[in-house]
C-alpha cells in the first residue's frame, strides 16, 4: 500500500484548486484521483460564461476556468490519476479506487473530499403522474447537449428556477427548442438574479413563481404536464391546474452534496447542508479528513469553491504537523439563516463564514453573536437564498467559550 | 412456406417465461409473443418482490398449493438460474385482541395449507427480529422471502431462450383463428404466427386473449398497487418484511427490504379498469408513507428515490369476490389452448409450479418427448458490487472493463453494461439495461450514468440517437444531434 500525504478525491474545481495550493505551500506527496477520463468535473459541461470574475477578474466559460487549474497542475507536475473511481475511504484514511489496471490502494495522512454534488431527481421529489421518457434533470440535459451532442428536447417545460435550469432554458432556446416556461415552487427564484435576467428575461421565457408540476402525462414519450399554483404552505391550489403540452420536463430542483464515500468513512453530516460537519479548518468529524466545494455545501459561484478549497493547503499542513487546535465553539444557524459553514471554530483566528438565508429579505442585517455580544454585522439591501453570503469574524472579538449564533434581522 | 410452431406462449412475464422454460425441456418448437420490448414491463416487474409463504390463501386453492410449492423450490431455482433470493422471513404485526384472533386464524390456515415455519411471537421476540418496528406481537413466517423480480423473470426467459425458445417482442396479439386442421393462426402486430398449442399467459390481457380463444365470460378487474422505494441506506433498518394483520382480501400496506438493500413501502390496492396507466398520484404517495409509518416509523422524504405502481389482474365473480387462479384447457371450446386467468399475487412465487401445472394439463392430452439437450442452468451477469476485492482484481485482469465504473450509486462497471446490452433476448432499451444491471436504479436515478449507457447502446447496436428507446415503442429518449458533426 502506497503512502501519500494528501489524497484528493475528485478532480473538479475544488480538488484542482486544493492540489495547486498544496503544491505551492510546499507539499509534494499529493495525489488527485478523478473518475472521469478528464479533469475538470462538472465545469466541463458548463460551456456558458460567467465563471472567474472573483477568482481571476475576468469572465470565462466553465471549461476555460477549469483549464486554468489543469494547466497549472500539469505545469507543476502534480500527480493525478484519471479514469480512477474511489470506492472506499476508511476512518483510518485507507483509500481504495478502481481503475482499468485493477484496484489501487493508498494510506493517506490526510484526505480531501471534493466529490461535488448530485441533482435532486423526480423520484426524490415524488412528482406524481406517469413515467414516460423525457423527464431529465437539468444537468443530464446539459451533459447530453454539451458533452454528447445529443438533443434532449423540442418542446420543454422547466420545473425549478435553479441556476442550471435557467441556463438550460437559454441553451435549449439557442439550439432551436421551445421553452414554454419555468415554474418555481417558492415565491422567489432559487437561482441567481443575473440568470433570471440573462437566461429567461432576455429570451422572453416566463418565470412563474409559486407554481409546481402536479402531474406528468404520457406512457411513452412525455406528452404534457399539469401545473398548478401553490398556496403559502406550498400546497397546490385546487382549480388552478393548467396543462402544458410538451415533450420534455427539465428539473432544476436542487443539488445534494455527494457524500456516500464520506458516510462510509464515518464522517458526520449536517442535516441542513447535507455536507460534512466541519470546523474552521474544514476538517470533518474524522480527524485528517477535510472537505471543500459542493460536497461540503452547495455554492452559488465556482470562484468561491476554489477560494474555499485553497484554504485547505494550510489546514492539511497544520494537521500533518499536529498543530490544528480543537474547535470548541459551535456556530448555530438561528432565525432566518438556513445554514453556516463551518459549524465549529477555535476562537483563535479570524474566520470566514459562508452562509445562506432561508428566505429573501430586504434592508436587513445579518448578525453574529456570542454570549449576547455582536461579533460581526453585515447590512444588506437585499438577501436572497440563491446567494451565498460570506462574513469575516475577527479573532480578537471571539471569546473562549459560548456558542456563536447567526441570525437575520 | 409458413412456419408452424408447436407452442406459442402469449405473454412473456414471469409466468409466461416459466412456461417457456418448462416447454424447453421437451422436443417442441416454442415461441413467446410479448407485446412489450422486454419481459418484465408489466405486473412481473411491478410488485414488491416478496416470496410468499402461502398462509394467506384459502385452503385447497391453486393459489395456496402452488405458492407453497413455489416457496419451497425458490432457493434451488435461484441457484440454478443465478438470480437474487433471500429467505429473510416476514412478520405480520398486531396490537389488539382482534388482531390476535385474526393472526391465529391466518396461522391455522397456513398450517392447513402445508406452510412450515409459522410461529406466534411476543413483543420481545418481535423486537429481537426487527428492532425498528411498532407492534405488540406478531406471526413470524420464517420461510417467506424476497426476490429480485426483474432478475427472476429475465433469468427464466434467458434460460428458455438458451434452450431454443424464440422471443418475439413488440408483438401484440389481436386475433386468434383456428383452421380446419386445428392449427391456430395468431395475428400479432400485423404478423401471422401458426401454432398447434397456445398458452394464454397474457397477465393483464388474459381476458382479451381468452375471448379471442372463444372462452367467454371471465370478469377481470385491476388492482392498482402503488409503492415508494427508499434509499439503500434504509435497508439496514429492516431485516425482513413487516406486514400489518391482513384482511380477507388484501395483505395491507407493508414495508419490505429488497434483495439490493432498499426498502419498499406499499402497496395500497385501488380498483382500476384501465390496465395501461402506470401513474402514481400524490394522494397515494402521501397515504402510503403515513399509513406504513405507524408500523415502521423510519420513512423520511429525504430517502425517497422513486415511486412506481403495478396492476394485478384479479378474476372476480359477479359479486366482485376475488377468485382463485384459473388454469384450464377447454377442449370443447379451444382444444390445445391453455387458458390462464387472474394470475395475480402470488404469481411471482408460484410461477414455476404454475408452469409445471400447465405442462401437466398439456401432457394429459399429448405425449411430449424429452429434449436431451436441455440445460436448466444459467449464469447471470457478475456484479462488481457483489465481488470481494480479490474477485474484483481478478475480474479486472480478465476484462479491464470491470475497472471502469459507469453507475456510481450501484457500482456497475462498463463490463456489466456491455454484457447487458448483448443480452440473449436482444433487448436494447434503457430500462432493459437498468433491469439487468441496476445501473440508473440508485439514488441519483441515472444522473451520472445514463448518458454513458445511451452512448454504449448506440455504439453496440449501431443505432442513431433518435432510435434509442427508454422503455416502450415510441418512448424516444433523444431527438438526434444538437449539431451535425463536421467530417
Amino acid at each position: 500500500m502506497r503512502e501519500v500525504d494528501v489524497l484528493i478525491v475528485g478532480g473538479g474545481p475544488a480538488g484542482l484548486a486544493a492540489a495547486v495550493a498544496l503544491w505551492k505551500r510546499g507539499v509534494r506527496n499529493i495525489l488527485v484521483l478523478e473518475r472521469e477520463k478528464q479533469l475538470g468535473g462538472i465545469l466541463r459541461q458548463c460551456i456558458h460564461d460567467g465563471f472567474g470574475l472573483t477568482r481571476f477578474g475576468e469572465t470565462l466559460s466553465g471549461p476555460e476556468y477549469a483549464q486554468r487549474f489543469i494547466d497549472e497542475l500539469q505545469k507543476l507536475n502534480i500527480p493525478c490519476i484519471t479514469d480512477c473511481a474511489v470506492i472506499r475511504i476508511t476512518a483510518e484514511k485507507e483509500v481504495t479506487a478502481v481503475s482499468k489496471n485493477g484496484l489501487l490502494r493508498w494510506r493517506a495522512r490526510t484526505v480531501i473530499l471534493t466529490m461535488g454534488c448530485r441533482e435532486r431527481t423526480r423520484g426524490a421529489l415524488a412528482i406524481p403522474g406517469e413515467r414516460p421518457a423525457g423527464v431529465f434533470t437539468a444537468g443530464v440535459a446539459q451533459a447530453y447537449m454539451n458533452l454528447y451532442n445529443r438533443m434532449p428536447a423540442k418542446e420543454a417545460v422547466i420545473l425549478g428556477s435553479g441556476d442550471i435550469g435557467m441556463i438550460m432554458a437559454r441553451r435549449l432556446t439557442l439550439e432551436g427548442a421551445r421553452v414554454q416556461a419555468v415554474f418555481e415552487l417558492q415565491p422567489y427564484a432559487s437561482g441567481l438574479p443575473r440568470n433570471v435576467e440573462q437566461c429567461l428575461n432576455d429570451y422572453g421565457i416566463p418565470l412563474y413563481l409559486s407554481h409546481t408540476v402536479v402531474e406528468i402525462h404520457g406512457n411513452r414519450r412525455l406528452t404534457a404536464v399539469t401545473v398548478a399554483e401553490v398556496d403559502d404552505r406550498l400546497r397546490p391550489i385546487p382549480g388552478t391546474e393548467r396543462d402544458y403540452s410538451c415533450d420534455t420536463l427539465i428539473l432544476s430542483v436542487g443539488l445534494i452534496p455527494e457524500n456516500e464515500l464520506s458516510l462510509d468513512a464515518g464522517v458526520q453530516l449536517d442535516p441542513r447542508t447535507r455536507g460534512a460537519v466541519v470546523d474552521e479548518y474544514l476538517q470533518t468529524t474524522v480527524p485528517g479528513i477535510f472537505a471543500a466545494g459542493n460536497v461540503l455545501h452547495v455554492h452559488d459561484l465556482v470562484d468561491f469553491v476554489s477560494l474555499e478549497a485553497e484554504t485547505l493547503a494550510e489546514s492539511c499542513v497544520g494537521c500533518m504537523e499536529g498543530r490544528l487546535p480543537v474547535c470548541p465553539l459551535e456556530i448555530r444557524a438561528g432565525s432566518g439563516i438556513n445554514h453556516t459553514v463551518p459549524m465549529r471554530v477555535s476562537g483563535e483566528k479570524d474566520v470566514c463564514l459562508s452562509l445562506r438565508v432561508s428566505r429573501p429579505a430586504g434592508d436587513c442585517r445579518i448578525v453574529v453573536r456570542q454570549n449576547g455580544r455582536e461579533l460581526a454585522v453585515k447590512k444588506m439591501k437585499r438577501a436572497l437564498p440563491a446567494e451565498m453570503i460570506r462574513m469575516q469574524i475577527p479573532a480578537e472579538r471571539l471569546q473562549r467559550s459560548g456558542a456563536l449564533e447567526v441570525v437575520l434581522e | 412456406m409458413k412456419e408452424l410452431f408447436d407452442c406459442l406462449v402469449i405473454g412473456g412475464g414471469v409466468v409466461g417465461s416459466a412456461i417457456a422454460r418448462e416447454l424447453a425441456r421437451y422436443r417442441l418448437k416454442s415461441a413467446v409473443l410479448e407485446k412489450n420490448l422486454d419481459v418484465c414491463y408489466e405486473t412481473s416487474g411491478r410488485n414488491s418482490g416478496v416470496v410468499h409463504g402461502g398462509f394467506a390463501y384459502d385452503t385447497g386453492s391453486l393459489k395456496a398449493r402452488l405458492c407453497v410449492e413455489g416457496n419451497r423450490g425458490m432457493q434451488e431455482l435461484s441457484e440454478e438460474l443465478d438470480f437474487r433470493f433471500v429467505r429473510c422471513g416476514k412478520v405480520l404485526v398486531g396490537n389488539t385482541p382482534e388482531d390476535m384472533e385474526s393472526l391465529k386464524r391466518t396461522m391455522q390456515q397456513g398450517e392447513r395449507n402445508g406452510v412450515e415455519g409459522l410461529e406466534l411471537i411476543d413483543e420481545q421476540k418481535l423486537h429481537e427480529l426487527v428492532p425498528t418496528v411498532n407492534g405488540r406481537f406478531a406471526m413470524w413466517s420464517k420461510n417467506s422471502g424476497i426476490v429480485d423480480p426483474f432478475g427472476c423473470t429475465i433469468a427464466l426467459a434467458e434460460n428458455a431462450a438458451m434452450n431454443g425458445v424464440r422471443y418475439f417482442f413488440g408483438r401484440e396479439v389481436t386475433e386468434i383463428v383456428r383452421d380446419g386442421d386445428g392449427v391456430y393462426c395468431v395475428t400479432a402486430s400485423g404478423e401471422q404466427f401458426y401454432t398447434r398449442w397456445i398458452i394464454n399467459s397474457a397477465g393483464l390481457s388474459c381476458r382479451e386473449i381468452s375471448e379471442m380463444l372463444g372462452i367467454h365470460g371471465y370478469r377481470v378487474i385491476g388492482s392498482k398497487d402503488h409503492y415508494i422505494i427508499l434509499d439503500q441506506r434504509t435497508g439496514a433498518l429492516l431485516p425482513m418484511s413487516v406486514y400489518p394483520v391482513p384482511s380477507n382480501t388484501y395483505m395491507g400496506i407493508h414495508v419490505t427490504p429488497t434483495t439490493d438493500g432498499n426498502v419498499i413501502v406499499g402497496p395500497d390496492a385501488e380498483e382500476t379498469s384501465c390496465f395501461e396507466r402506470y401513474d402514481v398520484p400524490q394522494k397515494n404517495i402521501d397515504f402510503l408513507a403515513e399509513d406504513a409509518s405507524r408500523l415502521w416509523p423510519h420513512i423520511e422524504r429525504k430517502d425517497y428515490i422513486r415511486n412506481y405502481c403495478g396492476i394485478l389482474p384479479k378474476w372476480v365473480d359477479e359479486n366482485g369476490v376475488i377468485q382463485d387462479f384459473k388454469i384450464e384447457i377447454r377442449d370443447e371450446l379451444a382444444p390445445r389452448a391453455v387458458n390462464l386467468v387472474g394470475i395475480e399475487s402470488p404469481g411471482l412465487t408460484a410461477a414455476v409450479p404454475i408452469a409445471r401445472y400447465v405442462l401437466q394439463l398439456m401432457q394429459e392430452r399429448e405425449h411430449f418427448s424429452l429434449n436431451p439437450e436441455f440445460n436448466g442452468r444459467r449464469r447471470g451477469i457478475r456484479r462488481f458490487a457483489d465481488m470481494s476485492d480479490e474477485e474484483r482484481e481478478e475480474a479486472i485482469r480478465k476484462d479491464p472493463d470491470y475497472g471502469e465504473l459507469i453507475c456510481r450509486c450501484e457500482k456497475v462497471s462498463k463490463a456489466e453494461i456491455l454484457e447487458a446490452i448483448r443480452n440473449p433476448l436482444g433487448v436494447e432499451t434503457m430500462v432493459g439495461i437498468k433491469y439487468r444491471t441496476r445501473a440508473m436504479m440508485g439514488r441519483c436515478q441515472g444522473g451520472y450514468c445514463q448518458m454513458r449507457i445511451e452512448q454504449l447502446i448506440e455504439q453496440e447496436k449501431k443505432r442513431r440517437a433518435e432510435e434509442v428507446l427508454y422503455n416502450r415503442a415510441g418512448a424516444q429518449l433523444l431527438f438526434g444531434r444538437v449539431r451535425e458533426e463536421q467530417a
